[in-house]
């Protein structure tokens, strides 16, 4: 299987160019503040403008090893790293006419070439950057570590084009592996053929239909039967988020405040996408959806959405936490959490899932929309348990204004100044009392809840 | 013997076509065929060989494990001394065949011997193979004084290792100064110097007019009479692409093996790359450009188009390029030096210099001593054809910068 490797990431719309970079390369590489030394480079524009950025790629073919007449370079097949051995150098620089980055350079104070080795996958530079610009992006552990895993799902599933929710549960069933059986209530998911057509399944575990009202029950109950039995399975519910906020709502809270030992999974894309794009408890404030449509008196949706992941916290169950597939590392490490804890108690994950048919926006941009959410504060990404509260995953601190985040989408498009200034407020008003949240720690834990299940097995 | 890819040759251009080939054939049957007795080595170590920089169990470029993970036969001391199209096959000096789908020529360059009388009744070295950097390296530990026929790139080099070894060395060069293929007079008087400091005699614009065996050493004797006698003679005059075993076989050659935009022959199923092909010059006709980057880049071609690669790249026609390490100094060039109607801007001093070449305010050349610039950005600003109008005084000021500026802004 093919290998990927972590990347530095630079980001030249937040770098302003303060050098803290260099200099904490320099002092890593040499142990002095000479520049020449750094082995990351920031330059003003040619023309104005910028910052540029000189660094070693870490290219996956290497042009500047291909040219190394002595074996001094070496892709790292490990790290990924082209390491360069000092002692087999003979300083010919022919590796620079192999790189069109220059990110392997020679300087005559240092006397060698020098290049990027990621401080060994923990990058000084990195660490200095106040500004967000620098980052270690390490994504493609998910692939390397997933990659090779079957696919639960059969091809073909007629999802739109641009699909959030097929991507997710595809990769959720990857990680969650065919020792599972899996709820579907009416929704995008089962409608795209996951539960079938034609006599055909196309999940490649147990999958079954449940009503819109009684997934997490129905699902439970399954659980319940297995362990009965002695099987060790994952009973996984992918609902929709009117399957779970709306219609199913009175089971899932009843499944949570039990605690029974389930993974239900929320595929949030704020309304009933299937059926029409009807509005749901979720919808946000200002969404035209077919019942909340734009004309002369309402403006979209008049209402707020109600925040069904903190509602959840609220039921005290095992594990809850929000996520995004545009942060796909933060929604593996919980669903890694979340498979664990369903064997106990109630694990409940949030996932938001941009519509590209419903929200009239192209589908090339679903990624786009789901990290714009995250940047934006629109959703925040976090996670909660009783012993430990509600806290923050990937935290942002320098969020981009909101309207940045709706003019991407069709069904704001309407939206009035007024309009998305009081949507800037909400937002901002919901990470406030998020924030107040993750200060709360355990505080409303309840002893009630231990690692024993709820349902003892009956032995038959 | 049959083999689906066969290649001729075990350097940069032969071992880039096969990493080319696995890339999209990961079980075709693939074989490397070399003369020499070796792993594959780069010439360009060997005057770090010589100079004990290097070690020559430790210059390998591939190594058995790699052969035997990429499922390639590798077969050293092969020597092939005909090709024939027609059956596709080639065979070997013992009268073996090998049958192939696919051959690649990468067999490089030998070098080239001058005319002088008496040349070859004395004893001398050249440089091209790991036999002769050791050769060499053991009679330098007995030479005092050394004759080196030629200030090109390998010529200097030794000519830097045996002074640094305390040998009595004189520089005998045909052009008016050293390293004229890539340097401009005056970059080549700083090298000169630097040469000359260090007690090295340079004579440039002569030649040998007769050599005579003395002893252990040779009595050369120059075209103004001068008498140089030395107890060692390396004899670097450039090279020549090892074509002689193609005559007959149809695969047409002039300098060296004729090849298209994709390094193919004239003959079906067979390429040429590396140092002994002769394809689409930058600027016009097909060259001989015999160094090492250009190798990789074609090998890479050849290998791609051999398995069929759909996203090969033709060949965007070769760019002379090199860079010079001497006395702890460093020379780079890539591109040409002059041209009709060219700007051309000459900086320097006695330790450092700049040539830059512009054309319709486009670079076509760039050289440099003590001033390092990035030649793989130089070098795709040549390609591209990036115009530099509109940064053509920041550029001609800070090449360095302003390429790395320009290549970042590429990137966006």
């Amino acid at each position: 299987m093919t290998t990927c490797f972590p990347t530095l990431q630079f980001r030249a719309d937040r770098c302003d160019g303060c050098g803290d970079c260099m200099t904490a390369c320099a002092q890593a590489k040499s142990g002095t503040d000479n520049l020449a030394q750094s082995r990351i480079r920031i330059m003003p524009a040619a023309n104005g403008g910028g910052p540029e950025l000189a660094l070693c790629r870490q290219c996956a073919d290497p042009i500047c090893v291909a040219n190394c007449p002595s074996g001094a370079l070496v892709k790292n097949a490990e790290t990924g790293v082209i390491d360069w051995a000092g002692s087999k150098c003979v300083n010919c620089l022919l590796c620079t006419a192999g790189c069109s980055y220059a990110g392997i350079v020679y300087e005559a104070e240092v006397g060698h070439i020098t290049k990027c080795d990621t401080c060994d996958g923990d990058p000084a530079c990195v660490k200095v950057c106040s500004k967000g610009a620098l980052e270690y992006r390490t994504e493609v552990r998910v692939f390397n570590e997933y990659a090779d895993k079957e696919d639960l799902f059969c091809r073909g599933l007629s999802a739109c084009h641009g699909c959030n929710s097929e991507l997710l549960i595809r990769h959720t069933m990857r990680k969650v592996g065919p020792d599972s059986v899996v709820a579907c209530p009416p929704g995008c998911i089962p409608g795209m053929g996951t539960v079938g057509y034609n006599g055909q399944t196309g999940a490649k575990v147990p999958t079954f239909h449940s009503l819109l009202t009684n997934t997490a029950t129905m699902l439970a109950g399954v659980k319940m039967q297995y362990n009965r039995v002695g099987r060790d399975v994952t009973a996984i519910a992918l609902a929709g988020d009117g399957g779970t906020s709306d219609a199913g709502f009175q089971s899932v809270s009843g499944a949570a405040e039990r605690n029974d030992p389930i993974l239900f999974i929320c595929v949030d894309n704020e309304g009933y996408m299937n059926t029409g794009m009807q509005s749901s408890g979720v919808t946000p404030y200002g969404s035209w959806t077919s019942t909340t449509p734009v004309g002369g008196a309402m403006k979209g949706k008049p209402t707020e959405a109600k925040n069904l992941p903190v509602i959840m916290t609220m039921h005290n169950c095992s594990y809850v936490a929000t996520a995004s597939t545009a942060y796909l590392e933060d929604y593996y490490d919980k669903l890694k959490k979340a498979i664990e804890v369903s064997k106990t108690g109630m694990a409940y994950l949030h996932v938001y899932a941009p519509c590209p048919t419903g929200w009239r926006f192209p589908s090339s941009m679903t990624t786009e929309v789901c990290r714009m959410q995250v940047r934006t504060n629109f959703i925040a990404l976090w996670e909660y348990d009783p012993a430990n509260g509600l806290h923050f995953t990937h935290p942002v601190e320098r969020p981009e204004p909101v309207k940045n985040y709706l003019k991407l989408i069709g069904k704001y498009k309407h939206l009035s100044e007024e309009q998305v200034a009081h949507i800037q407020r909400t937002v901002d008003d919901k990470i406030g009392y998020l924030r107040q949240l993750t200060q709360v720690k355990a505080g409303i834990a309840d002893p009630k809840h231990s690692s024993e299940p709820l349902y003892r097995q009956t032995p038959q | 013997m049959q083999s689906k890819y066969l290649i001729v040759g075990s350097s940069h251009a032969a071992i880039e076509a096969v990493a080319a080939i696995r890339m999209i054939d990961t079980d075709g049957t693939l074989t490397l065929l070399t003369r020499d007795a070796h792993l594959p080595y780069s010439p360009t170590v060997l005057p770090y060989v010589v100079s004990g920089r290097s070690q020559p169990d430790n210059v390998g470029l591939r190594d058995a494990a790699y052969f035997r993970e990429n499922a390639i036969t590798f077969v050293p001391g092969a020597e092939i001394t005909s090709v024939d199209p027609a059956r596709s096959i080639v065979r070997l000096v013992p009268g073996e065949t090998w049958q192939y789908e696919r051959l690649l020529i990468a067999t490089g360059a030998a070098p080239s011997l001058p005319p002088i009388k008496g040349l070859s009744d004395v004893p001398f070295h050249v440089l091209r193979s790991m036999d002769d950097a050791v050769g060499l390296k053991q009679a330098m530990a007995k030479a005092k004084s050394a004759l080196v026929l030629g200030a090109g790139l390998i010529g200097m080099h030794a000519a830097e290792n045996m002074a640094k070894a305390g040998i009595k060395v004189t520089v005998v060069e045909l052009q008016p100064h050293a390293l004229s293929t890539y340097f401009e007079p005056n970059a080549s008087a700083i090298i000169e110097r630097a040469f000359t400091t260090h007690g090295v005699r340079m004579l440039m614009g002569r030649t040998l007019a007769s050599v005579v065996r003395v002893g252990e050493g040779v009595a050369a004797k120059l075209d103004d009479d001068t008498v140089v006698d030395a107890d060692l003679l390396l004899v670097c005059t450039g090279v020549k692409p090892n074509i002689a075993f193609l005559n007959g076989s149809g695969i047409e050659t002039a300098a060296g093996v004729l090849v298209d935009d994709r390094m193919r022959t004239n003959v079906a199923n067979v390429w040429a790359a590396g140092d002994v092909a002769q394809a689409r010059g930058f600027w016009g006709d097909k060259v001989v450009n015999g160094i090492l980057p250009n190798a990789v880049e074609q090998g890479r071609i050849a290998g791609a188009d051999m398995a069929d690669d759909a996203g090969v790249q033709p060949f965007p026609g070769a760019v002379p390029l090199n860079t010079y390490s001497f006395f702890g100094q460093q020379a780079i060039s890539v591109g040409r030096s002059g041209g009709e109607g060219n700007e051309v801007t000459e900086t320097g001093s006695d330790t450092s210099y700049r040539h830059i070449v512009l054309e319709d305010g486009r670079l076509v050349g760039i050289s440099t001593i003590n001033d390092f610039v990035d030649a793989g950005i130089m070098w795709q600003l040549i390609l591209r054809r990036t115009d530099l109008s509109a940064v053509k005084q920041a550029f001609v000021a800070n090449p360095q910068l302003t390429g790395r500026q320009l290549m970042s802004q590429h990137w966006r």
